[in-house]
């Protein structure tokens, strides 16, 4: 059966001139200045139309900016669209946010209630599932404390538990699970998986190519606010993350205000660079790279620490790193502009391509001032000389990461 | 629930008329439970607690008191002037905190009215509710002093709760209209504060309506405010209903209500684009 239909919408942002915050503005505005200019104008979404039928689980993926937030927007009645129409047959859950309406002066236990009133829930059916929910959660013993009290994992988990047992007819969660521990976040898909196999429909919103292939049967890829491919997962996937490979090794942002950040960081550039410091967009397996982050601290007072994700083409997180030296790490950092390089050794990243996640965080409590995911792409070459970890094989090598290894050998002439 | 049963169609535009009433019903539980964290909240980290809804309208009253009716010699007929004070006062506080605090409810809930979906007039109508509660210790002050004083009551009094009732539409039309107002326009922010100070003084609460003139008191009138005051207090202590200031405030009222809705209804579209 078919539970939703969205024909041909469209949503128009206007930006800037026509966004008056104050009486002076929408005045002004009214009396012709800056009326309908199309530079303020973003259609967020163009023509857009698909169908779900029950028991789907679709993705949805995309670049930063291609939409596909304002479509779960859209999908959830948050907004309505500009043109066209979605008609939906059942009731949606949506989860665009982990948390909503927490207030942190109420304890867990009311937190419960009321977060679930917010996601939807009826009194009775939070009432039967909260036993359930707090041992999902694990804080049974902070259940009437305050949430401000909770530590930033505490309270996503509360969050999430919440948010967990949920059971709308269909339901759409945006990338909520980028929060919290990997434990908790297994456990997480694992509960979605469920919710996904008991006919249920589920819309998936996520950067996480692994996600989406293990949850997802079907895929949306959204660019520029266009559909450009809708189709079987791994698929869509593999041409999406193709085209992504046309992105550069390196990206500029001219300007700060458009940068990707806040008042505290904000980023200026990322490139890939060999040891001269040159910039590259393919390096030789067996050459040391380096991934440099600039970026720049606007406010005095905040310890800063930039980190870098590392994936590879199926979207395996290679690794993460952070720079956890002496001289930053308790220490604020003054306004001003830091390059920061971090060196991966020759022999060590498997041959293929690599998107590189840009972040400047701040842990303690925990704050993100940025992420710019899958920002960067560049191209690791294995050599044919046989002094690498491929050595004589010229087949398909396996593997995410491929070291040069010292082995050892000990002979006897007997049997074992 | 069958699914089939339920079908939402999403699109641009709605007739303003329909208001949703049918769905503000489905979603009463976010209301209660929305009222309840207003409530909650409200007092949390303050050292005396509820208290403040005491003593708010105690203090107040005792000072109005003393400068009324010791230096501008305001008498209310028939009423110990106390009374006649903390009775309008009451009215007045609710009135007040509830519509500074439904004013800016929706702003106040960024995080929800972005995040999800509900019938955005719980928002401010879950905030003007919160603000009920504080009546309730008031309305104890105002027994005991009643009690005091030797005031006794006639059954005019079964009437007071309809002036009660006339006051929480006036504020809740006042809340919807300044929260949608205030997600487009940050200026109610600023206005607001100056304008209920104005409407305070020019509102019966400190002196009775017999001093101002007989031409003024039409003008008087159209101050929903003035016949919800002279209501309440004609239940409360007895005396002629004031029926030309009491069908003014129910027709400005109702005006305000309609426009209030309108208004919201219009703008309700662009909140989660515009806050």
């Amino acid at each position: 059966m078919r539970v939703i239909n969205a024909e041909n919408i469209s949503k128009l942002y206007r930006l800037g001139g026509a966004r008056h915050n104050s009486l002076r503005d929408a005045v002004a505005a009214f009396f012709g200045r800056g009326k309908n200019d199309p530079k303020t104008e973003l259609w967020a979404l163009r023509d857009v139309g698909f169908e779900i039928n029950d028991g789907e689980t679709v993705g949805i993926i995309g670049r930063n900016g291609a939409g596909k937030s304002t479509l779960l927007k859209v999908l959830s009645r948050i907004t309505k669209p500009t043109k066209g129409s979605v008609e939906i047959r059942g009731r949606v859950g949506s989860l665009l946010e982990v948390g909503t309406g927490f207030h942190n002066e109420l304890t867990g236990r009311e937190n419960i209630y009321l977060n679930g009133a917010i996601l939807g829930m009826k009194r009775a059916e939070i009432q039967s599932k909260f036993d359930e929910i707090v041992a999902f959660s694990e804080i049974e013993r902070f259940l009437d404390t305050p949430v401000k009290h909770y530590s930033s994992g505490m309270y996503t988990r509360l969050a999430f538990s919440v948010a967990a047992h949920l059971e709308p007819e269909i339901l759409i969660v945006d990338e909520v699970l980028a929060v919290g521990d990997i434990a908790f976040q297994k456990k997480c898909l694992s509960k979605m998986r469920e919710v996904g196999k008991t006919g249920r429909t589920v819309i998936f919103v996520s950067h996480d190519m692994q996600a989406i292939n293990r949850l997802c049967s079907r895929t949306l890829w959204l660019n520029d606010g266009q559909i450009i491919e809708d189709g079987e997962t791994s698929a869509v996937v593999g041409s999406y993350l193709h085209e992504q490979l046309k992105t550069g090794a390196e990206r500029v942002w001219e300007d700060e205000a458009t940068a990707p950040g806040n008042d505290f960081a904000r980023l200026r550039r990322i490139r890939v660079r060999n040891a001269a410091g040159e910039s590259i967009a393919s390096a030789d397996i067996r050459r040391p790279v380096e991934i440099e982050i600039t970026f720049e601290a606007l406010h005095d007072k905040k310890i800063l620490i930039p980190n870098l994700h590392l994936y590879n083409d199926q979207g395996v997180c290679l690794f993460v790193s952070h720079d956890w030296g002496d001289e930053w790490r308790k220490r604020p950092r003054p306004r001003g502009t830091y390059v920061c390089a971090m060196k991966i050794p020759g022999n060590f990243l498997a041959e293929g391509s690599v998107f590189v996640t840009a972040a400047v965080s701040t842990y303690e409590p925990f704050e993100v001032h940025f992420v710019e995911r899958e920002t960067i792409v560049f191209t690791v070459i294995d050599s044919l000389e046989s002094d690498t970890a491929r050595g004589d094989y010229a087949g398909r090598l396996h593997g995410v990461i491929r070291p040069v290894l010292d082995w050892t050998t000990e002979y006897s002439d007997g049997p074992f | 629930m069958n699914p089939a049963e339920h079908t939402t169609r999403i699109e641009p535009g709605r007739a303003w008329l329909s208001l949703d009433l049918k769905d503000i019903w489905t979603y009463r539980e976010l209301l209660y439970f929305l009222t309840w964290r207003d409530v909650k909240v409200r007092y949390k980290q303050t050292a005396i607690g509820v208290l403040w809804a005491v003593l708010q309208p105690a203090l107040t009253t005792v000072i109005f008191a003393v400068i009324f009716s010791q230096v501008a010699r305001f008498d209310a007929p028939g009423v110990p002037y106390p009374v006649f004070v903390l009775s309008g006062l009451l009215i007045w506080l609710f009135v007040f905190n509830a519509v500074t605090f439904a004013s800016n409810s929706l702003v106040g809930n960024t995080n929800l009215v972005t995040k999800i979906y509900f019938p955005r007039l719980i928002v401010p109508l879950a905030a003007t509710l919160a603000g009920l509660v504080d009546l309730v210790p008031g309305f104890l002050i105002l027994i005991g002093l009643m009690i005091v004083y030797g005031i006794t009551v006639s059954i005019q009094i079964i009437l007071a709760p309809v002036f009660i009732v006339l006051a929480v539409v006036m504020t809740l039309s006042l809340g919807c209209l300044f929260a949608a107002l205030n997600v487009r326009f940050r200026d109610v922010k600023f206005a607001l504060p100056f304008a209920l100070q104005v409407w305070m003084f020019i509102s019966p609460i400190f002196y009775p309506l017999d001093i101002v003139s007989e031409r003024a008191r039409a003008f008087f009138a159209l101050n929903p405010m003035t016949g919800i005051l002279q209501g309440f207090r004609a239940s409360l202590f007895g005396g002629p209903f004031d029926w030309f200031a009491i069908g003014t405030s129910v027709g400005v009222t109702l005006l305000l209500l309609f426009l209030a809705l309108f208004v919201f209804k219009q703008m309700e579209d662009d909140f989660a684009d515009m806050i």
